[in-house]
């Protein structure tokens, strides 16, 4: 019913606008063309002016309502750079559009039609149009110059001691990998996946690298101030890891594995105060349009001390133990080394618990 | 070929026959089917596209009010949805996710395709280049006929899709597959895809046989001392456009072709180590590359965007000179600036895919190419200033959407200084940035160029004018609508948040703009009504709008005011008019303008 009332509310809208329409274009035949293009002319001139003020207003009030809500500082130390290029553009891009802007509505008004003007023959000036190709151009080269010193920085080379993962991206879901105590990634085949049997990257179990690999659903734990190298694959369409907080983006593609890195620089814990949000949570969106989930394919990033991270590998129980519960076991998973603080807190797996006692 | 030749077979219209002409048109009987339906006359084939472009335009962003919808309201629940779409796409009254990505998906193809390309340069390039390059028609009428039958045969393909169970298209306007593959991975992957792909071959063909036209009649049939320098920008915007079609058009339809072998040949194209969950099967597929669709379909999709503003420039250009009352500031440089943007649009694809893994050194050479846009750009931006500076400006419906059109193009395009620009790309890359930067830049200002061409060329299109205040509350309406739809949206991007998104709630880092989406949704709502009061303006001034009484209404200077107010299939009743000047002599010698038309006095230079 408040639908149909909309529609003819809109409705009625219509005629009235049109009966106006319709009304002042009879009342400018009646004034006489010329004076009716002078009056529209006149009012659209100065509609030209308030436009251009309110709307440069505007743009400052949306500015400074929204500084709050956009990303404070960035997590990362990829992130600082990226900000500061950030800056940089905005800098020089706002004065630009500030300048055009204002020419362009004040021309517009300045120069509305006037009995008394002659409009100027200015058909070409060459000074002039050298002026506007210089300065962009080097504007531009100034911006590609500060763009591509820090691509080459954030896309370069992991460093040596960076903590390799390896993510995977499903629909709709997260999946992470941490190589275990042989720092080595196990190999796998995706023809070997398959959920039922817990294997859900595909991995080779005759490869023994995979036997202490760790597979964790949809929470991944980093160190703080250490540098993380993100493996990134795909098993079915394309997906995206996306990291807000850390200013960071990479492709998840089937077949071909991509790779990003960075410097966590807060824990979690340190987030939620700065931000003043106990609710914080660093999280992985899906960049990439997936399917109908993708809107939900949520991971978390858990940025944790060395401690509390070795704690946590500790934890886990290796993919090899969960695929096969009574087959030998492959021994701890991550590097512990006091077995009774691991003892104690390796409760919920029995595998793992029995792995810690026959080592 | 010249004229006659081609014309040779169209008696109605043959020179010989041009003397009995008079100057209300046509005296040659024409049937309803051959005048109105498969015409060949390129006014009736331009206002086809015009109107197919109109209908398309109002169901494309029917679709962004739905989903529009949803975004300001995802918790609410509108039965009257459930009523309309039935319980499968809105059930309870909400939309669902596979129709939300039908939704984005069939908006984008729509509105980048069968509106701003099919619609805009379809009906101009049709419209304007016999006419203002003093022609009588095509250089071949008949293929023009066919490129619009094929763009019409794609649309009903495409509406189509929208009816069948398994529902249209839903993988994004770009379908990337593997998702765009498999209809295992997403419902709008199984039919909807298939009928997808057959249409957009069929907008392919269509494209393509309207291009070569364009070109060949721009480069051949030009009339007596009509050189190519003194051709009007808006012939040399459509040239550009019609090359960058002609080239980029076949590579996308070779892309759509391994797309369509992967679906159903079994071959691997696109597709490597896939196991898929909703069958828990791994796929036989091996060693295809999902990247090599983005390199295709991009070598399409960049340059696609200039084929949509190219156009809107060209258009933009005539209207601001005319109604400034002064040439256009630099035509040289404008030309040269639009030949700059046709080569640069092939060298720019991979800026969609800085975070496909591409190597970060082929990255920055498409950084470099890409920000050496923005200089054709920054030229073009302060030419049109120059040409209102010292003007005496009429404040036409024309001119205001022009003027509005220089305003989104500027805001856009310098947010695609930040887009291009690899180190920025990271975070805002498919983020509401984003959107923001191409709706104002390609959407609004493609949109605003074509409403600027509708309003200056309707007098020449139907002998009548469209209401003027009608055409104010429109413009007004929708220039500050179109900014307070996306100007807050590129906060939503800094913010990080992600496109084709229908809900953020559950998210901790992006649920910060509730009110905001509430906002724009009900902006985008008026914005949409405003719309349709320009639809029906439009089509009662076919019928009832105000005569034009003159030949040359907006005192210009170009050939298509030398035509009857009414011209018939030929244009011209008489011979074609010779050309001795350029387009832009406004204000020349103390005389308000001189038509190209006029030969030179003896005194005179050309500009």
């Amino acid at each position: 019913m408040s639908t149909f009332f909309v529609l003819l509310i809109l409705f009625f809208g219509f005629l009235i606008t049109f009966q106006i329409a319709k009304a002042s274009e009879y009342v400018g035949v009646l004034k006489g063309e010329k004076k009716n293009f002078e009056q529209n002319n006149r009012v659209n001139g100065f509609l030209m002016i308030v436009f251009l003020v309110l709307g440069l207003i505007g743009v400052y009030w949306c500015n400074e309502m929204y500084r709050g809500k956009i990303l404070g500082e960035s997590a990362s130390k990829h992130g600082e750079q990226i900000d500061t290029m950030l800056y940089i553009t905005i800098a020089i891009t706002g004065v630009m559009f500030v300048i055009t802007q204002i020419l362009l509505f004040w021309f517009a008004y300045k120069y509305q039609y006037s009995e008394k003007r002659k409009a100027h023959y200015f058909p070409h000036d060459n000074r002039l149009e050298v002026i506007w190709t210089v300065v962009p151009a080097i504007a531009l080269t100034v911006l590609v110059g500060f763009g591509l010193f820090y691509w080459f920085r954030i896309t370069g080379e992991a460093p040596q001691d960076a903590n390799p993962i390896e993510v995977t991206g499903k629909q709709f879901g997260w999946i992470f990998r941490y190589p275990g105590k042989d720092k080595t990634f196990g190999k796998k085949y995706y023809q070997n996946i398959s959920d039922k049997d817990n294997n859900s990257l595909g991995l080779i179990w005759d490869d023994a690298n995979t036997h202490d690999d760790v597979v964790v659903g949809n929470e991944m734990y980093i160190e703080v101030n250490k540098p993380v190298k993100l493996i990134i694959n795909s098993r079915d369409v394309i997906h995206d890891v996306g990291l807000v907080y850390f200013r960071q983006k990479m492709d998840a593609v089937p077949g071909t594995p991509t790779t990003l890195w960075f410097v966590p620089k807060f824990t979690t814990e340190e987030m939620k105060k700065k931000l003043g949000n106990p609710d914080f949570e660093y999280e992985i969106s899906c960049d990439q349009m997936c399917g109908r989930g993708h809107y939900t394919m949520r991971g978390i990033i858990k940025v944790v001390t060395h401690e509390e991270y070795v704690l946590w590998l500790a934890k886990q129980q290796p993919n090899y133990a969960q695929a096969f519960p009574d087959k030998s076991p492959a021994g701890p998973a991550a590097p512990v080394k006091t077995d009774s603080a691991k003892a104690a807190i390796v409760t919920p797996a029995p595998a793992v618990t029995a792995s810690v006692a026959t080592k | 070929m010249s004229n006659e030749a081609t014309l040779h077979g169209h008696p109605e219209v043959g020179i010989s026959h041009d003397a009995h002409h008079g100057e209300h048109g046509d005296h040659h009987h024409q049937s309803f089917i051959t005048k109105y339906v498969f015409s060949q006359d390129h006014k009736m084939i331009a206002k086809q596209f015009l109107i197919t472009g109109m209908i398309w335009a109002i169901i494309g962003g029917l679709m962004s009010v739905l989903f529009r919808l949803q975004l300001g309201y995802p918790d609410a629940h509108f039965q009257f949805l459930e009523d309309l779409l039935g319980s499968k796409w809105a059930k309870g009254g909400q939309i669902q996710p596979e129709f939300y990505y039908a939704l984005v998906t069939m908006h984008g193809t729509i509105l980048v395709f069968f509106v701003l390309t099919g619609g805009l340069s379809g009906t101009f390039a049709n419209f304007l280049i016999p006419l203002q390059i003093g022609a009588r028609d095509m250089a071949s009428p008949f293929l023009n006929m066919l490129s619009y039958w094929f763009f019409l045969t794609a649309s009903v393909v495409m509406m189509s899709s929208l009816f069948i169970e398994t529902g249209p298209a839903s993988g994004g306007w770009t379908s990337y597959p593997p998702l765009s593959a498999l209809g295992d991975a997403s419902e709008g992957s199984k039919t909807g895809m298939d009928l997808w792909i057959v249409s957009m071959a069929l907008f392919v063909v269509s494209s393509l046989l309207g291009g070569l036209n364009y070109i060949s009649t721009i480069l051949n049939m030009r009339t007596k001392g009509m050189s190519m320098t003194r051709l009007p920008l808006t012939i040399w915007a459509l040239f550009f456009t019609a090359v960058l079609g002609v080239l980029s058009f076949p590579v996308l339809l070779s892309g759509f072709i391994l797309l369509l072998f992967d679906r159903h040949g079994g071959t691997s194209f696109y597709l490597s180590d896939i196991f898929l969950a909703t069958t828990g099967k791994a796929l036989p597929n091996e060693g295809g590359s999902a990247i090599l669709y983005q390199h295709l379909f991009w070598f399409l999709g960049h340059p696609e965007v200039y084929i949509i503003i190219l156009p809107a420039m060209g258009l933009v250009s005539e209207v601001l000179s005319v109604n400034s009352r002064k040439p256009i500031f630099g035509y040289m440089a404008m030309v040269g600036s639009l030949f700059a943007i046709a080569i640069l649009a092939f060298l720019v694809w991979a800026h969609h895919m800085f975070v496909t893994g591409l190597n970060p050194f082929l990255g920055s050479v498409f950084v470099l190419l890409t920000l050496l846009i923005a200089v054709p750009s920054a030229i073009k931006v302060f030419n049109w200033l120059t040409t209102l500076w010292r003007g005496n400006i009429r404040f036409t419906p024309a001119m205001l959407f022009a003027i509005g059109f220089v305003s989104t193009f500027i805001s856009g395009g310098l947010t695609g200084i930040f887009l291009g620009n690899s180190t920025l790309d990271i975070p805002l890359h498919d983020t509401y940035f984003v959107i923001a930067h191409f709706h104002i830049v390609m959407g609004v200002s493609g949109i605003l160029g074509m409403f600027a061409g509708i309003y200056h060329w309707f007098p020449k299109m139907y002998g009548r004018y469209m209401n003027n205040t009608l055409a104010y509350i429109h413009f007004w309406i929708t220039l500050i609508g179109a900014y307070l739809i996306f100007w807050p949206m590129h906060y939503e991007g800094l913010a990080g948040m992600p496109r084709r998104y229908l809900d953020y709630s559950n998210w901790i880092s992006f649920n910060q703009f509730g009110g905001l989406n509430r906002f724009i949704s009900t902006v985008a709502m008026i914005v949409f009504a405003v719309q349709l009061l320009f639809v029906f303006n439009f089509f009662y001034s076919i019928f009832k709008g105000r005569r034009v009484m003159t030949r040359n209404p907006w005192d210009a200077t170009t050939l298509e005011w030398t035509t009857p107010i009414r011209p018939g299939h030929g244009n011209w009743p008489g011979e074609i008019p010779e050309v001795h000047r350029w387009p832009y002599d406004y204000a020349k010698d103390g005389r308000d303008f001189i038509p190209q038309t006029e030969p030179l006095g003896s005194n005179e230079n050309e500009h």
